[in-house]
């Protein structure tokens, strides 16, 4: 939107526009309780894409909707912005105004759009801003503009039915780019969608991100959208936080699960006293002949066991696998010298040396390529 | 009797019909409407989870639909005077008929509302909307031709019950069908005034069906 937004290409700041602090959400029935969060740290940070990344009941929905307070905690507390959210929220079940209005600075878009099928286009676009009193002509101003953000002009007279599920969840987008949120909740916004129109969505997130600085948190099950468009992620299990952080730190932890899952690298020694090491490549590294250089400074061959590169959050990332010939012990130089590079080596599990930091994660959504 | 006799009772009769009919619809929809909407947002998981209140007015709900019209009429004739100043008559008619049909069409608003999409719900509190807005914006909306068909279903259930009221010192048709059909044997005169009543129904049911029908279709694909 034009006005007091930034303009392209948003920088990720410090300031912390999400934070939960030991959030958790226990669901009581008859009998029985289930913890569907629990102890949830989260910070997100102004500008950036924050993906949280988990199979189905780990608790990402129950996540967002605390974030908004659509769900109650039943402890910690959520900030959005500098406000503190939980505080407004009271003790009764019901919203009141203040946590309404902090809402409606809070957009929300949802996997199964949750657009009126009574109303055009047009007018569920207009539905957060006549909450907001804003006055007709305005608001008919503004839903054209969002639309045309979006790239739906021409459909505001149109009913949701008449719409493809993309167009759909454009159109949830612009409704939820209505009341100028700093923030938008994603609730498994493409998990509805084909693979082609799931790019396109995720582009448009990524465009209104750079484009208004808009600060983005979403749900998924898919590392696609993670790959795609995260500068941050956390990976959810039973209710908690198990690694989060940026894709470039995750991918610098040795055994993280999640820069395993966004690069799997597969291969497997081919004889016992080889030395297999994972070495991860971003930023300027990835551009250098490492591998070559270190062939010809050492004189060792070396095998290429799996390898995959990468664009994550617009940086080039690749990961290699590779097969030094020797124990660990007769390879701490070479190890040494890639570690100098600037380049993340770390030692596979199975070749027979000191214990390895490296654990072999659970696949999380797909095989690890092989 | 002969036509000309017949005609003017017909005439009368129909206009008494539809005049409580009418009336005591309107009042059902005014009462009912917001009976229905009270039944769901009190009910467990709602948004004004109110188990007492859901509770009490449900059982009133289910002892008004449990009690024959018949009797309901006669044991509202204290409360028909108090309201009315009188218990016959076609305005007198109208209290027992909307006390009738107001516990029956607030359970066809309740099933109505329920079946609006909760996702809606949610989408509407994300942008920060109060419990009057979603009722106002969303519950009603979306609920509307189920709602319509509701209405048509309560104002041809009024037309039975109107004709019952007959009985009781109501006018209309049902009552002239009575005086004149049953009570001097008059077989032709009671043919007619059934017709009519066939008539009547028949064109409600085919108005309703036709407002359902165009309000849904309204955002269904062309």
């Amino acid at each position: 939107m034009p006005g007091g937004h930034r303009a392209a290409h948003s920088t990720v700041t410090e300031t912390p526009v999400i934070t939960t602090t030991g959030l958790t959400k226990v669901y009581r029935s008859r009998d029985r309780e289930v913890t569907a969060l629990d102890g949830v740290d989260l910070h997100v940070r102004e500008g950036e894409v924050y993906g949280v990344i988990g199979r189905s009941g780990a608790g990402k929905s129950s996540l967002i909707r605390c974030v908004n307070l659509l769900e109650r905690p039943t402890s910690g507390t959520v900030t959005v912005a500098g406000q503190d959210l939980t505080a407004l929220a009271g003790r009764g079940r019901r919203a009141g105004k203040e946590l309404r209005e902090a809402r409606s600075r809070i957009g929300m878009v949802f996997q199964h759009f949750n657009l009126l099928a009574s109303r055009t286009v047009q007018r569920n676009v207009e539905l957060p801003l006549e909450i907001l009193g804003v006055t007709g002509r305005e608001r008919s101003r503004k839903a054209l503009e969002l639309l045309d953000l979006v790239g739906l002009a021409d459909k505001a007279k149109s009913y949701p039915g008449q719409l493809s599920g993309g167009q759909k969840q454009r159109v949830g987008i612009a409704r939820a780019l209505a009341g100028d949120p700093k923030v938008l909740l994603s609730d498994e916004a493409t998990s509805a969608l084909d693979p082609e129109t799931t790019r396109s969505i995720l582009q448009l997130l990524r465009d209104l991100n750079q484009q208004l600085g808009l600060t983005v948190l979403l749900i998924t099950h898919e590392m696609d959208v993670v790959k795609t468009i995260c500068d941050s992620a956390a990976l959810m299990r039973g209710g908690r936080v198990v690694e989060s952080g940026t894709v470039g730190e995750l991918l610098a932890t040795p055994g993280s699960e999640l820069a395993h899952e966004l690069f799997p690298v597969g291969g497997t020694a081919s004889a016992p006293d080889r030395t297999v090491v994972d070495v991860t490549f971003h930023g300027e590294a990835a551009a250098r002949p490492v591998i070559s250089q270190l062939s010809r400074t050492y004189n060792i061959d070396i095998s290429i066991l799996g390898a995959a590169m990468d664009t994550v959050a617009g940086k080039q990332i690749g990961r290699m696998r590779i097969e030094l010939p020797g124990r660990f012990e007769e390879n701490v130089v070479p190890i040494g010298f890639l570690r100098e590079q600037g380049l993340q080596a770390e030692l596979v599990d199975g070749t027979d040396a000191e214990p390895a930091p490296v654990t072999t994660p659970a696949p999380l959504t797909k095989e690890v390529a092989k | 009797m002969t036509w000309s006799e017949m005609q003017p009772l017909l005439t009368q009769g129909t206009v008494d019909t539809l005049y409580m009919v009418l009336w005591s619809a309107l009042v059902t929809v005014l009462v009912g409407l917001p009976l229905g909407v009270l039944l769901v947002l009190t009910d467990k998981g709602g948004l004004l989870q109110n188990t007492p209140v859901n509770k009490v007015v449900g059982v009133i709900v289910n002892i008004g639909r449990s009690l024959p019209f018949i009797i309901l009429l006669i044991a509202l004739i204290p409360f028909t005077t108090w309201v009315v100043g009188t218990f016959i008559g076609p305005t007198a008619m109208i209290v027992p008929l909307a006390v009738g049909a107001i516990p029956f069409f607030a359970r066809l608003v309740e099933t109505a509302v329920r079946e609006v999409d909760h996702g809606l719900v949610e989408a509407v509190q994300s942008m920060g909307g109060s419990i009057p807005t979603i009722v106002r914006k969303v519950l009603l909306p979306q609920s509307l031709p189920s709602l319509v068909s509701g209405i048509t279903t309560t104002v041809i259930v009024l037309i039975g019950y109107s004709a019952m009221a007959g009985a009781v010192g109501g006018e209309g048709l049902g009552s002239k069908a009575v005086t004149y059909g049953f009570q001097r044997f008059d077989n032709r005169f009671m043919l007619i005034t059934v017709a009519l009543l066939i008539v009547i129904v028949t064109l409600v049911q085919l108005i309703g069906d036709l407002a359902v029908r165009l309000l849904a279709r309204r955002g269904r694909t062309s």
